[in-house]
């Protein structure tokens, strides 16, 4: 053989290792693959804007000295009892059931000591959930797991889930492994099966219907809490204008950063858009209605700090909302847990087969004996910080524009660092005037 | 006695609230209802209310221990989400009645259309006519009679509930079987009819539907059955 010059060994940028040992994976189990969380791979994010701060045309707030509020009222058009949060910032909808019972303790506490609402999720109300959470919303999901008048007349706001970040489209799923008895009676399931809930609601269908369906929402529980509206970011503009139309009193975006509790991986990384890119279509529907800080409009999907949230709101969100965040508050894939992550074949950072119930951090768990590691009232501390340190930084921020108010944020407050995000925010290119798309 | 409420001189919130706020054991007369979505729904008390013609979404959802009897048609989702009591549709009923429902018992004295009994999670529904396709989908647990014909693809995904049908099914949806009709469930018909007050029925010539359970778990040779 010739022993002339060689090329290096080029490796595929299509078929990386990773799109290899998925397919190595199918080939082997017959099954896609199914994990928990959000889109991992890279979108236009938040972190591709930056605040330009004051300067000599605009003037800043003393960091501690002048106020910067950040108190939001959630839902008062129609509702006598409106959600009042001292934080722009809510725990999204997580089941018991994906979730452990300390879990959900935890942050009900925490959002209760930030002076914030959690949210119930695909498996009905627990009372550990109720007695910890002073501010608690009650999903309604197309399963209707668990979903009772009682627990309905208990919520301080309904939140009518129509989609998920994650997965626009599909339903919820919940494996085998984590239906046990608690879960199965809860669900009015057989133990051990594995659920995949609907992905349309039994009831209704379309935006006409759904209108109906908030009118009895409303009837049963007598006008007094707010009816708020979770879609997925798919087409904004017209979801968002529909969900007005129906009556929603505010309405939850979710991009696909948003995490889920169990789907499937092809699902999470290739339906729906990122989350950068559904604030602004959403807020112009808003305007348009003339409706825009009346509906308020709380954004999720990979919000982790309060640069997040502040530009968020920045972009005309009212307050956001957060899942994934709060779970690694709590301590999901905490290196201290490195040895256990080995073992299930994952590394710390990397862990999302949350639906096998095998978590070492005892969250995404039923599993009693790793439940235990996790300490609610600890757990609850943790987030709390946690809710804080974001508010204060988005307070810092928000001085720093000049803001005496997280909500006066404003689009004008940003740039864009790359082409993409400035064309998904609409706010310019760093350093020129230009938004691609407009004149 | 009776109390009258008459929807042409009253709102939707004002015959609701008098319903949710009523005291016990109250009989209630709804006048006029003129096909108007969400009347009687989220009672909580042990009162008879009767809706004096046809009505449209919702009738009865979410209901607690009320007696309610539409003496017409019903919209979409009659009794949707029911806990306990009874309903009773003295007409047809359209799409996805008793959907979700937990508890209590519906009567169908026509017919019901498709999605009859959709995820149903213990409620007992009797169709005295016809259902439509897709009923009892995904249906969890409780009891659907249907004393007429039953439409294409009945009990897909069913889980535990069991069907009841005399007449003709069209289809049978994903993992719903026929099932043997032992003793017990016959007694258990019995008993519906019973506390349906539907005395003109006999329970042979019933055949009952249910899960063969072999989707509960994914096994990727089920995959062309989804």
């Amino acid at each position: 053989m010739s022993q002339g010059p060689k090329t290096h060994p080029r490796q595929s940028t299509l078929f990386d290792p990773y799109t290899n040992s998925e397919i190595r994976r199918a080939a082997e189990t017959g099954i896609y693959d199914i994990r928990g969380g959000g889109s991992k791979r890279r979108l236009p994010h938040f972190d591709d804007l930056l605040f330009l701060g004051a300067s000599i045309s605009r003037y800043p707030l003393e960091g501690y000295r002048e106020s910067c509020n950040t108190k939001v009222t959630i839902g008062d058009k129609n509702a006598k009892n409106p959600l009042y949060l001292d934080i722009p910032i809510t725990i999204a909808g997580m089941s018991f059931g994906a979730l452990s019972g300390p879990a959900k303790e935890a942050i009900g506490r925490g959002a209760t000591i930030a002076g914030t609402s959690t949210t119930t999720g695909d498996g009905g109300m627990t009372k550990e959930e109720r007695g910890h959470s002073k501010k608690l919303i009650y999903q309604l999901l197309p399963s209707r797991y668990g979903m009772n008048p009682d627990d309905l007349r208990k919520a301080d706001a309904i939140e009518v889930v129509v989609g998920q970040g994650a997965k626009p489209g599909g339903g919820g799923m919940l494996l085998g492994q984590k239906i046990n008895d608690r879960v199965a009676e809860m669900r009015t399931l057989p133990k051990g099966i594995d659920q995949r809930s609907p992905c349309r609601h039994p009831d209704w269908t379309g935006p006409d219907d759904m209108e109906i369906k908030i009118l009895e929402l409303r009837e049963i529980t007598g006008w007094k809490v707010p009816i708020i509206v979770k879609v997925a970011a798919a087409r904004p503009f017209y979801d968002i204008a529909l969900a007005v139309k129906a009556g929603a009193d505010a309405i939850v975006i979710d991009g696909m950063q948003g995490g889920t509790a169990a789907t499937q991986e092809v699902f999470i990384e290739n339906v729906g858009i990122p989350t950068l890119a559904c604030i602004r279509p959403a807020v112009k529907a808003l305007q348009e209605l003339g409706v825009h800080k009346k509906v308020q409009l709380i954004v999720s999907g990979g919000i982790r700090n309060g640069a997040d949230v502040a530009k968020a709101m920045a972009l005309g969100a009212d307050a956001v909302s957060i899942g994934t965040a709060a779970l690694i508050a709590l301590g999901d894939n905490d290196p201290k847990y490195e040895e256990q992550y080995q073992k299930l074949g994952t590394t710390h950072g990397a862990y999302d087969d949350w639906h096998e119930g095998n978590d070492p951090a005892g969250i995404t768990t039923q599993n009693p004996t790793l439940m235990k590691k996790l300490d609610p009232i600890e757990g609850g501390r943790r987030l709390s910080n946690f809710l804080k340190v974001m508010t204060m930084e988005a307070q810092t921020i928000a001085r720093a524009c000049g803001k005496n108010d997280l909500r006066n944020l404003e689009p004008e407050d940003l740039c864009a660092l790359t082409v993409e995000a400035s064309a998904m925010a609409g706010v310019p290119l760093a350093g020129t005037s230009w938004i691609p798309g407009k004149q | 006695m009776m109390q009258t409420l008459d929807l042409k001189s009253l709102s939707l919130r004002e015959v609701n609230s008098n319903l949710q706020g009523s005291p016990q054991k109250i009989d209630w007369m709804i006048k006029n209802p003129m096909g108007r979505h969400a009347i009687a729904v989220g009672l909580d008390n042990s009162i008879n209310v009767k809706i004096d013609g046809s009505v449209g979404y919702y009738c009865g959802g979410m209901n607690k221990k009320a007696n309610i009897v539409v003496n017409g048609s019903v919209g979409p989702g009659v009794a949707e989400n029911m806990m306990s009591g009874t309903v009773q549709v003295k007409g047809n009923a359209s799409q996805y009645a008793g959907a979700s429902a937990h508890g209590g018992i519906l009567i169908i004295e026509g017919n019901s259309s498709s999605r009859c009994g959709i995820s149903m999670k213990g409620i007992d529904i009797i169709v005295q006519g016809n259902v439509g396709h897709m009923s009892a989908f995904m249906a969890q647990a409780g009891n659907l009679v249907i004393c007429g014909d039953a439409g294409d693809a009945l009990g897909d995904s069913i889980y535990e509930a069991n069907i009841f049908v005399i007449g003709k099914v069209k289809s049978l949806g994903a993992d719903c079987v026929e099932k043997k009709m032992e003793k017990s469930h016959k007694n258990l018909l019995k008993k519906l009819f019973m506390k349906a007050k539907i005395d003109n029925m006999e329970v042979e010539g019933f055949r009952r539907y249910g899960s063969a359970r072999s989707l509960y778990n994914f096994n990727v040779d089920n995959a062309n059955k989804y």
